[in-house]
């Protein structure tokens, strides 16, 4: 997802004399080609992020649409001002390809694992806060943001992940997509966001040989946050689980359910939020370990869902 | 090493009937407003005024003209002197001024773009401006503009890391026309710099991040403009001009006081005092 988003930049850059790249200390070599051919709107500005930031906005401010990377808990921890002033007050159209969201870094340890960057990027007036699913996907997105007037967090996956997502499904910011639509007249809807959605679907496959039949619809963007499908889901399921790779507090399922509160009050379904808890997390390994760690798993998913729903007959 | 001027600027003019004019529209807008930066604003007038008055290019009735040069105030808190030279140059009515901080007004205690004609980028929180400035002049330089970029600092804010970013970028990238100005007053809000957090050396600072760096005394017109008017100092590097500044200078009771950085509701006799002194 990552590799594949990077190559877009160089895409659209050639596409459109508005696209500038500006990196802070990166892989060698990376996006080679475009600094060969557009040397003038490649930048590699070091460990720096504050200043790769705000001069990322300085530019934006003239006209140009920059793509600047690095790693998710740099931009959202160390030049969280520049992004809230620079880039969100002036609503300039500054994207924010932030490498390793949510436990993707998990051997790296606390100082890398990006938990609360759904919370704190959405949390800013004038964000976009976009999380795809796989690469392919991706490709559709960073057409879409070449359009797309203001800032945008880009929370990246590991890579390499499973392609779930459909090109029939289209793709458009803000607009939730149905990945699995259960028969149930009342169901249990998963809602979810970034590769969640794999695991999710996965889920969705185990409860199915229980019998369950589970819709689940998946969020590419957190942020404008697709209120319509959720109220629209909401309205018949009997249990809506959200599911993310980010810490509870302020996350994807707490603004699923600030609408769910919102809209339907005292109808609203039954809910339950799938998230980190509220602490660093203490464990190495790899992502996967992780995700069983914090019940992220498809396993896991699909117990808590059993569970939520009331099926401890189904609970192996 | 650049031995900051004494406390009394040696050899600098006394103000000249411009200079007092700007500094009673300043005092208006603090008195309407019932608040402002005064000592932070006081510093700063002559700078800009030999900037709006003789260097930039600018079209108050067209702000947004892309041939105009780029003015960022990165130290938002003085807003009241740039208001007051927006206002002199008609990018908005005079009367503006006395709407300051008023609930409705356009004119906040912080600069903002996109709400006050001439204001290039939203101020206050410090340390932004220069990284800001370095991108416009990225832009120029990619769209082929011979626009300029001046980014006005103050001196407390330079304690910002990330003011040394950006000048680490801006040296890297050559920025001939990028220019760094610090009011250095010598007093930020907790008192004196040299206690609080000592910047000298300051000119060899700037110049080991890769700018020309030249010292001027801030309040003499005359200087200021021969050292703008030699902007890039160099061809092939950014500038950084060092303007040794008198905080709160016109106002005699309120120059070289800590006190006088930020000051509320001041009394009407307060007022007649400041007004006195700039007669």
């Amino acid at each position: 997802m990552r590799k594949t988003c990077l190559d877009w930049v160089y895409k659209l850059a050639k596409q459109d004399p508005r696209v500038i790249f500006i990196g802070s200390d990166l892989s060698p070599g990376l996006l080679d080609e475009m600094k060969q051919e557009m040397p003038e709107r490649w930048f590699m500005e070091g460990i720096a992020e504050q200043n790769v930031v705000g001069m990322a906005a300085g530019m934006a401010m003239e006209g140009f649409i920059p793509y600047a990377n690095t790693i998710a808990t740099f931009f959202t921890r160390r030049s969280y001002e520049q992004v809230a002033i620079d880039c969100c007050l002036h609503n300039v159209p500054v994207r924010l390809v932030s490498n390793g969201g949510g436990l993707v870094y998990a051997p790296l340890g606390p100082t890398h694992l990006a938990i609360e960057d759904i919370a704190i990027m959405r949390a800013l007036p004038n964000m976009t806060v976009v999380a795809c699913c796989d690469a392919e996907e991706m490709k559709r997105f960073m057409d879409a943001s070449l359009a797309w007037k203001g800032p945008i967090y880009i929370r990246l996956a590991k890579g390499g992940d499973p392609i779930i997502s459909r090109p029939e499904n289209g793709f458009e910011i803000g607009k939730a997509i149905s990945m699995r639509k259960s028969a149930d007249a009342s169901p249990v809807v998963l809602m979810t966001t970034g590769v969640m959605t794999t695991n999710a679907l996965k889920a969705a496959d185990i409860l199915h040989a229980d019998g369950i039949d589970i819709s689940v619809l998946h969020f590419h963007t957190i942020k404008p946050l697709d209120k319509a499908a959720i109220v629209e889901h909401a309205r018949s399921a009997r249990l809506v689980v959200t599911v993310e790779e980010g810490i509870a507090i302020g996350g994807f399922g707490s603004a699923v359910t600030d609408v769910l509160v919102d809209e339907l009050g005292p109808g609203m379904p039954q809910m339950k939020r799938i998230a980190l808890p509220d602490s660093f997390c203490k464990n190495y390994g790899v992502q996967s370990d992780l995700f069983e760690i914090y019940g992220l798993s498809p396993k896991k998913i699909a117990r808590t869902v059993l569970e939520a729903a009331g099926r401890h007959d189904l609970v192996a | 090493m650049s031995a900051p001027l004494g406390r009394l600027q040696l050899g600098s003019p006394p103000l000249d009937e411009r200079s007092l004019y700007l500094r009673r529209l300043a005092v208006r807008a603090l008195d309407k407003g019932e608040r402002g930066h005064i000592g932070s604003t006081m510093s700063l007038i002559e700078i800009l005024r030999v900037l709006y008055d003789d260097i930039l290019r600018f079209r108050p009735t067209e702000p947004a003209w892309p041939g105009r040069d780029r003015m960022i105030l990165s130290k938002g808190h003085g807003c009241i002197a740039i208001y007051v030279l927006l206002a002199d140059k008609g990018f908005f009515p005079i009367e503006t001024l006395d709407t300051f901080c008023h609930r409705d007004s356009i004119l906040g205690g912080h600069p903002e773009s996109g709400k006050i004609p001439g204001i290039e980028a939203s101020t206050g929180a410090l340390g932004h401006g220069l990284s800001i400035g370095v991108g416009m002049a990225l832009a120029a330089r990619i769209q082929r503009r011979d626009s300029r970029v001046f980014v006005v600092m103050g001196d407390g804010e330079i304690n910002e890391g990330s003011v040394w970013e950006a000048a680490m970028c801006a040296g890297k990238h050559r920025l001939s026309h990028l220019t760094a100005i610090i009011d250095y007053n010598k007093i930020q809000s907790a008192g004196p710099t040299r206690e609080i957090q000592d910047l000298e050396p300051l000119m060899e600072k700037w110049r080991a991040f890769g700018f020309a760096a030249v010292e001027v005394d801030g309040h003499d017109v005359g200087e200021l403009r021969k050292i703008f008017k030699r902007v890039p100092l160099e061809s092939d590097r950014p500038t950084a001009i060092i303007c040794h500044t008198v905080k709160g200078r016109g106002i005699p009771f309120a120059e070289h006081d800590p006190a006088w950085h930020h000051k509320a509701k001041l009394p009407p006799e307060t007022i007649a005092k400041m007004y006195a002194a700039l007669e």
